[in-house]
């Protein structure tokens, strides 16, 4: 009889090597106190969290953390059912409400995460005879859309738009076709070209879907993303998002202005075999939506900080996932898993949480610490951040010692 | 020299710079275990495939395409189909 685990052995074995050279365990970390958004306790530390997706500091907002205590009290702690039965309460409705009047779009439907956002939107729509053209890099929820779906996949290398386009002209006119595309991808940090990209996939007649889970509230004029940076929302025909980054809370949506977007309620399997968001949950979403509207201040002072990050971080001679600061996220690439575990627990005992990010979850093999900038990170604490990741770098042997 | 022929002399160039082990190729070598390929270095050999013959393999057709006789036919069948 064969053990269906046997497969996960090659993992099971680097997992335990890893382990018992005596590293903390990168993937079980406690927070046991969570002071603010950019502070918590863990293992019994004073931490800075340099690896959350809080981009906005929504977490602890004052009016947002209010509004769900409300719901909690008026509505109970859950609606015990889908959006389409007994789970549509007035709550989600504003949340909706929230986010058509954020992103100036025609309809608004709210999913339990992001990625079931990912998986229901792009597997209903493109369907057996359709083509999905997306970035090989594209995130775990895009390709679990796309493998829950029957359509035709059509990776293209990363933010290359030439190789889109050549793809896109070979592709059967007649065919239906989605590109899927991402604002910031979130292993590097990194930005798409979103105006050449979108240009090709409207001149061969595609639909284009962009997730902006990383630039919500941050990026744009409007904290609209990239594509409203860089002018080319109004061709976008979906927007994917999530609450779980600068929204600071739980769930998932999709903004578009298509005519007939309001039948996906129904057709949309994700959405609707599946609980709808507790009350409390979409009414913290719909108060932190409506606050990211007026966010300009907290936007430039998260700009300062990525900006005196990465600057600070090249000059200790770390090597970074791009060259210039393009996003609150901001990666250093470590040499291999060994030094990159070791890195990060340093940071720890420095009193600094990232995140390490290892294969297959990153491009091209890469082990990566990423760091995430709060707007709610003082000045002092970015240079706070850089002192302990020199020592660290230098604990490790990431940096020279000299 | 069949039309088959002359259609795996061409893949088997192309296959070429992505062979650094220097594995003796036939129509039974197995792209994952015997070349060890990995998901960047299909990416970049289909990409080249594609634009030598002007076709696309879709990431569904590539599920099917284990060796390289399986290929050579599958490209053919994409060929016929322009």
């Amino acid at each position: 009889m064969s053990d269906l685990f046997d497969k996960f052995q090659p993992l099971i074995d680097q997992r335990e090597a890893l382990l018992s050279s005596g590293v903390t365990d990168p993937f079980n970390l406690v927070m046991e106190k969570v002071e603010s958004p950019t502070v918590a306790i863990c293992n019994g530390r004073r931490t800075i969290l340099l690896g959350t997706y809080n981009y906005m500091g929504m977490t602890f907002d004052p009016d947002v953390v209010e509004a769900g205590q409300q719901a909690l009290a008026d509505y109970g702690s859950g609606t015990t059912g889908s959006r389409v039965l007994n789970g549509t309460y007035a709550g989600h409705k504003a949340c909706e409400e929230a986010l058509r009047d954020f992103y100036a779009m025609d309809h608004a439907m709210v999913f339990s995460t992001g990625y079931q956002a990912n998986l229901g939107i792009i597997s209903t729509i493109a369907g057996k005879d359709d083509y999905i053209i997306l970035d090989i890099d594209s995130h775990a929820s895009i390709y679990d859309g796309c493998a829950l779906g029957n359509a035709q996949i059509v990776p293209f290398r990363h933010n290359d738009v030439e190789a889109l386009e050549k793809r896109l002209k070979r592709l059967p006119p007649e065919a239906g076709k989605l590109v899927v595309l991402e604002g910031v991808y979130s292993m590097l940090g990194d930005i798409a070209p979103l105006k050449e990209m979108v240009a090709v996939s409207k001149a061969a007649g595609a639909m284009v879907l962009v997730d902006e889970a990383h630039s919500m509230g941050f990026i744009g004029e409007h904290g609209r993303g990239v594509a409203e940076e860089q002018g080319v929302i109004d061709d976008i025909d979906f927007i994917i998002g999530t609450f779980s980054k600068s929204v600071g809370t739980v769930g998932g949506f999709c903004v578009s202005n298509h005519p007939k977007f309001e039948i996906l309620r129904l057709v949309c399997r994700p959405y609707v075999f599946t609980a709808s968001l507790p009350p409390s949950v979409v009414a913290t979403a719909a108060t932190s939506i409506r606050k990211l509207m007026h966010g300009s201040n907290k936007r430039a002072h998260l700009w300062e900080n990525s900006k005196r990050l990465h600057g600070g971080l090249r000059q200790l001679g770390f090597t970074l996932g791009t060259e210039e600061p393009q996003s609150a996220i901001i990666a250093v690439i470590m040499p291999d898993l060994e030094k990159g575990a070791a890195m990060w627990e340093a940071l720890l005992n420095e009193g600094v949480y990232v995140n390490l990010a290892r294969p297959p979850a990153t491009p091209a093999g890469m082990t990566l610490l990423r760091c995430s900038l709060c707007a709610e990170h003082s000045s002092e604490q970015v240079e706070e951040i850089l002192g302990k990741f020199e020592r660290a770098g230098r604990a490790s042997g990431c940096l020279d010692t000299h | 020299m069949t039309d088959r022929d002359q259609r795996r002399e061409r893949i088997l160039a192309l296959i070429e710079p992505y062979n650094k082990k220097g594995v003796e190729v036939t129509d039974a070598t197995r792209f994952a275990q015997d070349l060890e390929w990995d998901s960047l270095t299909v990416l970049d050999f289909v990409a080249a495939i594609e634009d030598e013959f002007d076709i696309i393999i879709t990431m569904n057709q590539q599920a099917e395409i284990e060796t390289v006789g399986q290929l050579i036919d599958a490209v053919g069948a994409l060929e016929a189909k322009k």
